[in-house]
């Protein structure tokens, strides 16, 4: 069986490698036309390699934020909803969001690359807050299982999974499956159960109890976790590589056993009126949720704006920012600063600071290749289960799609955004950078349709534009070690003047942890500043 | 002798082509995507036939039987080929395709054994070249009649099931007459003739037959005469009429037929429009035939009506056709009504107005898709559209056949905040039907309808709204988007009253 599989895939390698010497096949219709998008490489790649004009100007501001993704926002949001409105918050990209940036494409918006938040649970206040003043958690935000907005509750059927030919209604397929899968997957869950019962793992998860125990599973890869405890079924590693890779753009056998675990036994939200399983998703991935948290900054977002220098001047923080629309820089005198920003960059940018330069560097981040498919209807649903919101390959590079139009109603076929995730964790990160980089539109669009090609031959033709996303530094990778070592624990303690807020601070990047970190960071700051608030985290 | 096996040359051909139609137009009607069906078909068939040309020379013995016995197949396999595609869509759809092909390869092959046998028989009597010329000749022409009656006569007259037994029967026959023509140089000749007999016997009770065999309601679309049939972007629409029965199917399912829709669209529009003197404004979604604006017509207070049908096919067509204007008296001409071709969700979200009487006509909830338009968060939508005494009525499956899907209707309506009233009638062609009222407030069923209603009377009102035990209130859930349970009941209880 694994000796077939093998043989396979060099088949497809051998031929994949062929195919550029030849012609192309005169079948294959001609690529859809598109875009190359992703996180604007070129202006960050300055900071490494380029030199800065010295700042023409100084600025006083209390409290500064660099990075606009959701840490940052969520520390605006908090800082606003406190009453305090005296800060700026200065973004690289051309519009705030991060990874939960949204797309638009002729058949409407769709994600640029996060597109759910599960249910929260209790612990996670700060998101339930958020959520309810959008409107989309109605009633109490504490409330142990309360109702949710039912557009934003991920329509039936969630996800299904493609394997023989089949589609199989969840993500555990029925084929190719043998009663001893069966019986490790049902004991798989037990373990799991068991976890959640003792409340070892939370989100946030600086919430989580750090045990001996819980320090030992860090200590593990999650492969190798698998296989201490008997469990060696191959599909039941399929289904937890896939959840790693998902979640953490990381293989299951780099991935700390505890992240791992974090994954399947954290998820304790509930809902009056759905399954404690159901995510919380739009048309536009999670984009809507950074929209909800920017309107609370709206005016002090500073787009285009690339800070390559930070420096303490002992008084206050010293930040130098290119502005890429004025082509100069400007210097801020921050008497707060919240760093937003991916850790990675921190050695680029802080001056002095040796021991938090020498901890960014154990810091590793995950390279993803989005793409976003606009079709001109949906695709064929194929056979067995109908098309879902998630829908995944067994044993592909990739992690499957999700549809745009999947919490629309509509009498009639339309066309739609299918959104195709990989995370390019088969090589070392770098090496994954350089082929994400190098590779051209065409050449990633080819590889995404033959990925699809097996459940989908049809979709070359549906597609009418196709939108490559490259996030290089996409993700933290919680490897092995890492989530409870030494080198986060510097960056998530607090500082006179500095606090980081970041998923990177986490080790884990869910939107939840972000956004707690924003808070965080943000409630921290307040309290120096000696402004009341109510917390968002107890 | 060699003109009689000429004849045959020439209905054997015939035949050959007719199955291969009847299997193209089948596919295509059940299937959609007439081109590739038709394309794909005729191509297996062409491929089979090759086949079948290069095993005739493994044919060496007994060529007269051989030829009988192929015929006696072709006849009876190709005879059968439409009946059992029905039946094989009907009640197993999934391995249709496969049996689809396989069906047309099998008939392919041995029409292609066919021609070969004919020609070698013949070179006994005539010169090579006369055989090429002379049976080639009357294979074409058998195809070129065929291609002819198949969509002019055959298609029209005697559907696809019974034109295919015709052409079986015809093959049996050429059997028979080689039968008799060669009885002297055959050595198994009462064999040969009692299966001969026994095929022709199975045939002919099978075509006499064909109007019970048909009488489900896929089957019996197909053996009426169509009088109208296109493709649109968005569905197959057929217009079938037996005697004075018109009837619409939409990608096959029965829309209605003439005889009793009548029945269906007075309990759609009146319960609900007669106790509302004030309705100024009226909206209708889906209903693309005219049938309930005909009827919401008949109220002389409505001043607009609205309809939202997604296929402009469809309103053009029940705006034009003389049968079918007939039958919606003209409503979608009416001053008073004006027809937007768009999906009925993006208009309800895109615009704001609201309406005194909402129509909700929307295809049973058979798939996820559907299934949304019964959830609570459609009637939320719907609520936004709803003027404060207004009322809404939705068609929402039979209570007698589905029944909790019914009650999960009813259900989701008073979840989103209505005042459910649930009532039913009884359509002959759909069985016991079911329709739920809602509004803000508690509602009393009318005292009077229009003067020419053909069901509805104030007497049998009180028996629309009396739920006898059988089709008494269930539990059900609410149907919500993120568990689309409307769609599992639904699944579950048709699944039940097929089989």
């Amino acid at each position: 069986m694994e000796r077939r599989a093998f043989l396979a895939a060099a088949g497809a390698g051998t031929a994949a490698a062929l195919l550029p010497a030849c012609a192309p096949p005169a079948a294959a219709p001609p690529l859809p036309p598109g875009r190359l998008l992703g996180q604007a490489a070129t202006l960050g790649h300055r900071l490494r390699d380029g030199t800065f004009p010295a700042p023409d100007e100084t600025r006083r501001v209390p409290v500064l934020i660099v990075g606009g993704g959701i840490g940052g926002l969520a520390a605006g949001w908090k800082l606003a909803r406190s009453g305090m409105h005296d800060f700026l918050l200065l973004e690289m990209e051309a519009e705030a969001g991060g990874n939960s940036r949204g797309l638009a494409t002729p058949a409407g918006p769709c994600p640029l690359a996060a597109h759910y938040l599960p249910l929260p649970g209790t612990q996670a206040v700060a998101v339930r807050e958020l959520l309810a003043e959008l409107g989309v958690l109605l009633g109490d935000p504490r409330a142990p299982r309360p109702r949710y907005d039912e557009n934003y509750l991920c329509a039936t059927p969630q996800e299904r999974v493609y394997r023989d030919g089949l589609w199989h209604e969840g993500l555990w397929p029925r084929t190719g499956v043998t009663a001893g899968d069966r019986a490790q997957h049902a004991r798989f869950r037990e373990r799991l159960a068991a976890l959640r019962a003792q409340n070892a793992f939370s989100v946030p998860m600086a919430l989580s109890r750090p045990t001996a125990a819980m320090r030992a599973l860090d200590r593990l890869g999650m492969r190798d976790w698998l296989l201490a405890e008997g469990f060696d079924s191959p599909v039941l590693h399929w289904y937890v590589d896939y959840a790693c890779r998902d979640d953490y753009g990381t293989a299951s056998d780099s991935v700390s056993a505890w992240a791992g675990l974090h994954y399947f036994a954290s998820r304790s939200g509930e809902a009056a009126n759905a399954e404690g399983e159901t995510v919380l998703t739009a048309p536009d991935g999670n984009a809507w949720l950074a929209r909800g948290l920017m309107r609370a900054s709206a005016g002090r977002i500073v787009p285009g704006a690339l800070v390559h220098r930070v420096v303490d001047s002992g008084s206050a923080y010293e930040v130098d920012v290119w502005l890429e629309a004025e082509q100069r820089t400007l210097r801020y005198r921050a008497g707060q600063l919240i760093w937003a920003a991916p850790l990675f960059l921190v050695p680029h940018v802080f001056a002095g600071h040796e021991r938090l330069r020498a901890a960014a560097r154990a810091f590793s981040h995950a390279p993803w290749l989005v793409a976003n498919l606009t079709l001109s209807a949906p695709p064929d649903p194929g056979a067995g289960a109908p098309l879902a919101w998630d829908n995944v390959l067994y044993d592909s590079p990739g992690l499957g799609y999700v549809i745009s139009t999947h919490q629309r109603m509509r009498l009639a076929p339309a066309p739609t955004v299918l959104t195709y995730y990989r995370a390019l964790s088969d090589v070392a990160p770098g090496t994954g950078r350089e082929l994400l980089l190098g590779q051209s539109r065409e050449a990633w669009l080819e590889a995404v349709f033959a990925d699809l090609a097996r459940a989908h031959p049809e979709l070359r033709t549906l597609t009418v534009q196709a939108d490559i996303v490259r996030l290089g530094h996409a993700m933290v990778r919680p490897t092995v070690g890492f989530v409870w070592g030494e080198a986060r624990a510097a960056f998530a303690a607090d500082a006179p003047r500095l606090r980081f807020a970041h998923a990177d601070v986490s080790g884990l990047s869910l939107f939840e942890e972000a956004h707690y970190r924003g808070v965080l960071a943000a409630e921290r700051t307040l309290r120096r500043l000696g402004v009341r608030f109510t917390s968002s985290l107890v | 002798m060699h003109q009689a096996l000429l004849a045959s040359v020439f209905v054997v051909a015939s035949c050959g082509l007719a199955y291969e139609l009847i299997a193209g137009a089948l596919a295509s009607y059940v299937l959609g995507d007439s081109v590739t069906q038709f394309s794909t078909v005729i191509g297996t068939y062409l491929f089979a036939m090759g086949v079948g040309s290069w095993l005739s020379k493994y044919v060496v013995r007994d060529l007269i039987g051989r030829f009988v016995r192929i015929e006696l197949l072709i006849g009876v396999l190709g005879g059968f080929s439409a009946a059992a595609l029905y039946f094989m869509f009907v009640w197993a759809p999934e391995p249709f395709k496969l049996a689809l092909y396989f069906i047309v390869f099998l008939i392919g092959a041995l029409v292609g054994l066919e021609i070969p046998l004919i020609m070698r028989i013949l070179k006994r009597d005539l010169a090579f070249r006369e055989v090429v010329s002379q049976v080639l000749t009357f294979d074409y022409l058998g195809a070129l009649a065929v291609s002819i009656l198949f969509p002019v006569l055959l298609v029209p007259h005697l559907g696809l099931v019974r034109s295919a037994l015709l052409f079986g029967l015809l093959n049996v026959a050429v059997a028979l007459w080689a039968l008799w023509l060669f009885r002297a140089q055959l050595p198994a000749l009462p064999w040969l003739r009692g299966q001969g007999v026994a095929a022709l016997a199975v045939l002919l009770a099978a075509f006499a037959g064909a109007g019970q065999m048909t009488t489900f309601a896929e089957t019996q679309l197909y053996a009426d005469e169509i009088v109208h049939a296109e493709t649109s972007p968005y569905q197959r629409i057929v217009v079938t009429r037996w005697k004075d029965d018109l009837r619409l199917h939409l990608n096959n399912n029965l829309q209605f037929s003439s005889r009793d829709e009548y029945r269906y669209h007075e309990a759609l529009v009146h319960p609900g429009l007669a106790t509302l003197p004030g309705a100024r404004r009226v909206l209708v979604l889906g209903g693309g035939d005219g049938l309930a604006v005909r009827e919401i017509l008949k109220h002389p207070q409505v001043e607009t009506v609205t309809l939202v049908d997604l296929d402009p096919a469809m309103t053009r067509l029940f705006s034009t056709a003389p049968a079918l204007t007939a039958l919606n008296g003209g409503a979608l001409a009416s001053p008073k009504v004006t027809v937007v071709n768009a999906d009925a969700l993006v208009w309800l979200e895109e615009n704001t107005e609201r309406f005194d009487f909402i129509v909700i006509d929307f295809p049973d909830p058979s798939n996820f898709s559907i299934g949304k338009l019964y959830s609570a968060a459609f009637y939320r939508l719907l609520e936004k559209h709803l003027s404060e005494t207004g009322l809404a009525v939705v068609q929402s499956t039979s209570p007698l056949y589905a029944r909790q899907s019914f009650w999960c209707v009813v259900t989701t309506l008073e979840s989103a905040g209505f005042v459910a009233t649930p009532y039913h009638a009884l359509v002959p062609s759909f069985g016991e039907w079911g329709f739920v009222l809602a509004g803000r407030r508690p509602y009393a069923p009318p005292t009077a309808y229009p003067a020419d209603t053909r069901f509805l009377t104030p007497a049998v009102t009180p028996a629309l709204f009396e739920f006898p035990r059988d089709m008494a209130r269930v539990d059900a859930e609410v149907n919500q988007l993120n568990n689309q349970v409307l769609v599992r009941y639904f699944e579950q209880e048709w699944r039940h009253v097929i089989r």
